[in-house]
């Protein structure tokens, strides 16, 4: 190829418009008529509503739950059983359950007014004694939702060969661990802007979205309209990462008043609603065991895990997603012949949890990787051993695991050593060594897999509202022999723009410039699912090349009529079809299919040159992308500063597509985990108030807190998808916590202290060798 | 996140500038770099601000044998930049260029910061150890109160409702004194969680230890050492063991520093 095919790490195309600062995104978009909206929400966590009374003489600009006629709530249910369900309303009325929940929205000319009149109206509340700790959870008699027994969404229960557990093992390691409240901060909020298009009969709603066509039947629900009723656009979205794959209460109320006051209206979030109400995730508590031989070879592991699930069940993925895969992928990519795990997806007066980058698996590979160190300093052994010793070796390859988890391909013990080789160990363990004062050295390392693309059969296991069947694309040549691929994932900084012209390009040979993505609106893509769960590139990739391939076919046939050859005498490829004597370009079929239908042979097949076609891979249960991350840092034992040194990393995604772009993935990633080790939380007070509601309270690593990561890559080709290529996209950001805080507890355990509670803070790891010290 | 409804006026002349000030429910408006988020917030919602930070007179600087003084708005950018009379080794500029991010610096004020008052903010505490002055005007006169009175306690100053803070006057550090400034901060542009200045010549210390949450702590000559400190931090509520802690660090840090190092 032209090196702009796949593997070739070709120059992001949407970066020219990105980078001029010439892309559209929400708030960029105005509107003849446009008013805005604010919300007014809860400053209680718990309470019962008594009374909203509008400001008076304002009444008309004031909308509460009572005004929106026909409106749905949202409810997101899991088929799993036992699981309760939560009614979400769009503006609450009976009672609040949780600071910064919506009561009423205001319309006003702009913002600003549109907040004055927010301010202007009064609520009357009966309060009630709030729920803010997911443990106090499950044993108070207070209910977040009145008529359920308990505070629990869904508790799940796995147990394989847990009588092993009973036996007294020669290490026994048992540790509680947290990860703390998270607030996903992408740099664009979200966003909505909404219209009621007259001639169309439809309401229009460009919304900040990973998921247009899933909005669009939670919208349909709500609004009670049909879907050929309701389009939803996706603009230039500034970062997703799970914040904006969800339905929201906000585009509910957007979409009904554009319908109904025969104005556009737009609600572009701001940072303070962003932490303070709506960007939870992420938070866990484990209570772990594990069993062990003396030379590390894992027994078993015997687990308790508790994820803050906050007030409501989110539409789509609902209220359990992150606990119950918990319970599904504690056991890493380690081999174990026993297993026992409970989980609890407990409520409580706080936003509703939501999917963020890595779903679960930030915390799971946390909890695990860190029980993993605790059994090496009990045993004595080398860290890096234990793992040697316990990950699922290369020739069991494709491994079905301990609770079924269907590994495709790898290498994981060499990812390990390769990982371990970038960093000049004896070196650091000399500086370790040397190190005795006040700032130790510590070598921290983790290894995990990552489930991504998983698909229909998974899904529809959990039987959440969205369950993806085959991903489609369509695939078009134009008049002037251009290709436009249609697609209905959404792209946020992934460079699917760039990475689905590739494969294109790889099957077609038209050229780059010449291959458009059309993405993000349910009127001008096939329906799809969207963006989540690191499916993109396997899912819609795999889609693209099947339609491409299929319009090769389509090619092929007109192709070999322009060189008077039979269609088996041809090939279509390098942007030209090939035949015995003479070859012609693509753009010459396009051009007679489209411009003169007159040189086209009698019996032509009718459907030219638009296909869509739809894909799946071979089995639905997803490719596992697999990572080892070491790092080292130094840690200020006098004022609890973490310093990371070196930071190396070991990545096999199977075929890479773009490898420039995966490494962007890995960074961006990487930054985030960081953000999760060290930095970032929401502290939540007895009352249920966040106690952040700036970025000058939320602690986000910015370009300083960020080290050059060193990226080595594998490349084992998965056997399920279409190139070999495997999910990527969340790997960066699982990583970190685990390696990282392993680093710290290097450092420290000399000190006998040891961090198991996320983020390692100044604030805890003085608190530990404080603690240590009296 | 937008403010209440207010009023913006842009006086021609300090003379102005406190005349519109005076009634109740005005502020003054310098770069906005706190009062702005605390508008958007509607933390605070005046009915009225006076904008100064446009006015030639307190942007001015000027340099004795004695002392620096700097005009009220002289930006920490401006000062980080070199280009203003500063003592040995650059010690504003350093600083300065130490303040939050270059955004925030660009248009932060040094006078801003002051009347600001956060315990946490760097002039709030250097100041202090500088034994500088603030320039209080009004339609009276002109008044100096050391920096360490001006300060009354967390976002409090002594600043009556009928002046404006014109200028800050910094003595020139003794030729031999050492000088030592340490902060605990993760990363930058956060808020300090502790944070110490010493300045010492001979016999005559000064060391403040800030980010208490309250007024910063002013101790002097033999008060101002590791002893001085953890007595006066054993007096002073609200602070837990990880706070005393990080503070006697930091204390430690800064005498070291200025044990080693000429002001």
């Amino acid at each position: 190829m032209d090196g702009h095919g796949i593997g070739q790490p070709v120059p992001r195309v949407e970066d020219d418009r990105l980078m001029r600062g010439r892309g559209e995104f929400i708030a960029d978009i105005r509107l003849a008529g446009m008013r805005d909206l604010a919300f007014v929400r809860s400053p209680l966590a718990h309470a019962r509503i008594r009374a909203v009374r509008k400001p008076a003489g304002a009444e008309g600009g004031v909308f509460v739950a009572g005004d929106l006629a026909g409106v749905q709530p949202i409810v997101a249910n899991s088929a799993l059983p036992g699981f309760k369900t939560s009614v979400q309303p769009i503006l609450a009325h009976d009672k609040v359950r949780y600071v910064g929940e919506p009561i009423a929205v205001c319309v006003a000319d702009n913002r600003a007014a549109a907040e004055d009149l927010a301010a202007a109206v009064e609520v009357d509340f009966e309060e009630l004694p709030p729920i803010v700790d997911m443990r106090a959870a499950l044993t108070t008699p207070i209910r977040v939702h009145e008529h359920w027994p308990d505070n629990v969404f869904l508790e799940t229960f796995v147990s394989i060969a847990a009588e092993r557990l009973a036996d007294p093992a020669p290490i026994v390691v048992r540790r509680r661990l947290r990860t703390a409240r998270q607030c996903m901060s992408p740099m664009e909020g979200r966003g909505v802007v909404a219209t009621w298009d007259r001639r169309m009969e439809q309401l229009l709603v460009y919304t900040s979205t990973q998921l247009p066509h899933i909005v669009r039947n939670g919208l349909a629900g709500c609004l009670g309209l049909d879907q050929a009723r309701i389009r939803v656009v996706a603009p230039d979205v500034g970062g997703g990462f799970g914040y904006k794959g969800i339905l929201l209460a906000e585009e509910v109320c957007a979409g009904y008043l554009a319908r109904h006051l025969g104005h556009p209206v737009r609600w572009i979030e701001d940072r303070r609603e962003q932490l303070v109400g709506n960007a939870n995730c992420r938070e866990h508590d484990y209570d772990v065991t594990v069993h062990a031989e003396a030379d590390g070879t894992l027994i078993g592991i015997d687990a308790e895990a508790v994820v803050d699930a906050g007030a409501y069940s989110a539409y789509p993925f609902s209220a359990c997603l992150e606990a119950a895969q918990v319970a599904s992928i504690l056991p890493g990519p380690y081999v174990m012949p026993a297993y026992r795990c409970r989980t609890f997806s407990a409520a409580t007066n706080k936003p509703p949890i939501l999917p963020y980058r890595g779903v679960a698996r930030a915390g799971v590979c946390f909890a695990l990787e860190v029980m993993l160190d605790a059994v090496a300093r009990q045993g004595g052994l080398d860290p890096v051993e234990v793992r040697l010793r316990n990950l699922v070796p290369a020739e069991a390859m494709p491994f079905d695991n301990i609770t079924g988890k269907h590994f495709d391909s790898g290498d994981y013990p060499a990812c390990l050593r390769r990982a371990v080789a970038a960093i000049d160990v004896p070196a650091v363990r000399r500086r370790q060594v040397e190190a005795t004062g006040v700032h130790r050295i510590g070598l921290g390392f983790s290894v995990f897999c990552e489930q991504a693309a998983h698909g229909t059969s998974v899904y529809a296991g959990w039987g959440i509202p969205m369950v993806p069947g085959f991903e489609q694309a369509v695939a078009r040549m134009t008049p002037d022999g251009g290709l436009e691929l249609r697609v209905g994932i959404q792209s946020h900084g992934q460079g699917l723009e760039t990475t689905l012209a590739q494969v294109a390009h790889e099957i077609l040979g038209v050229p780059l410039a010449a291959i458009r993505v059309v993405h993000g609106d349910t009127a001008m893509t096939p329906y799809s699912t969207g963006t989540w769960g690191s499916r993109c590139m396997v899912m819609a990739g795999g889609a693209v090349a099947a339609a491409c391939t299929e319009l090769a076919e389509r090619i092929a046939a007109i192709g070999a009529h322009l060189l008077q050859a039979a269609v088996d005498q041809v090939q279509v490829g390098r942007g030209i079809v090939v035949g015995p004597h003479g070859e012609v370009p693509i753009a010459d079929v396009a051009r007679t299919w489209y411009l003169r239908p007159q040189d086209l042979p009698d019996g032509v097949a009718p459907g030219g040159l638009e296909v869509t076609a739809g894909y799946k891979p071979t089995r639905d249960s997803g490719t596992f992308s697999y990572a080892a991350h070491a790092v080292v840092v130094e840690v200020d034992t006098e004022l609890g500063d973490v310093r990371i040194l070196d930071y190396a990393i070991c990545e096999d995604g199977g075929r890479l597509i773009n490898p420039m772009i995966v490494d962007g993935q890995v960074v961006g990633g990487v930054a985030q985990g960081i953000g999760t080790a060290l930095y970032e939380e929401m502290p939540y007070d007895a009352f249920g108030q966040p106690g952040a509601a700036t970025l000058a309270d939320y602690s986000l690593p910015g370009a300083t807190e960020v080290p050059i990561v060193r990226i080595d890559h594998m490349e084992t080709l998965s056997p399920l998808s279409f190139f070999g290529q495997k999910g990527i996209g969340e790997g960066g950001a699982i990583g970190p916590p685990a390696a990282i805080a392993n680093a710290v507890n290097d450092a420290l355990a000399p000190l006998g202290v040891e961090l198991t509670e996320l983020p390692i803070t100044p604030r805890r790891i003085l608190t530990a060798l404080l603690a240590r010290q009296s | 996140m937008k403010p209440a409804p207010f009023e913006l006026v842009r006086p021609a002349s300090v003379a102005e500038a406190i005349a519109a000030v005076i009634p109740a429910g005005a502020r003054i408006l310098a770069g906005g770099q706190s009062l702005g988020p605390m508008l958007n917030l509607r933390v605070v919602q005046p009915r009225l601000l006076v904008q100064v930070n446009h006015l030639p007179e307190l942007a001015a600087s000027t340099e004795t044998i004695e002392a620096i003084t700097l005009g009220a708005c002289v930006t920490h950018a401006t000062i980080a930049a070199g280009r203003l009379p500063d003592f040995v080794g650059g010690l504003l500029a350093n600083i300065a260029g130490g303040i939050a991010y270059q955004a925030v610096r660009n248009r932060g004020t040094i006078g801003g910061s002051l009347s600001h008052a956060d315990p946490a903010a760097d002039w709030v505490t250097v100041l202090t150890a500088l034994g500088a002055q603030a320039v209080l005007q009004s339609a009276g006169g002109t008044r100096r109160v050391p920096v360490s009175d001006f300060i009354a306690g967390a976002f409090v100053t002594t600043l009556a409702p009928s002046e404006i803070l014109t200028a800050v006057c910094i003595p020139r550090p003794p030729a031999k004194a050492g000088w030592g400034y340490v902060k605990a901060c993760r990363k930058p542009g956060e808020f300090a969680h502790a944070m110490a200045a010493a300045l010492l010549d001979g016999p005559r210390r000064r060391l403040v230890i800030g980010a208490i949450g309250g007024k910063p702590l002013l101790l002097t000559d033999a008060q101002a050492g590791m002893d001085g400190a953890r007595a006066a931090l054993a007096a002073t509520p609200g602070l837990d063991k990880v706070a005393s802690h990080m503070l006697l660090v930091v204390v430690h840090r800064a005498l070291e520093q200025a044990a080693a190092c000429r002001a």
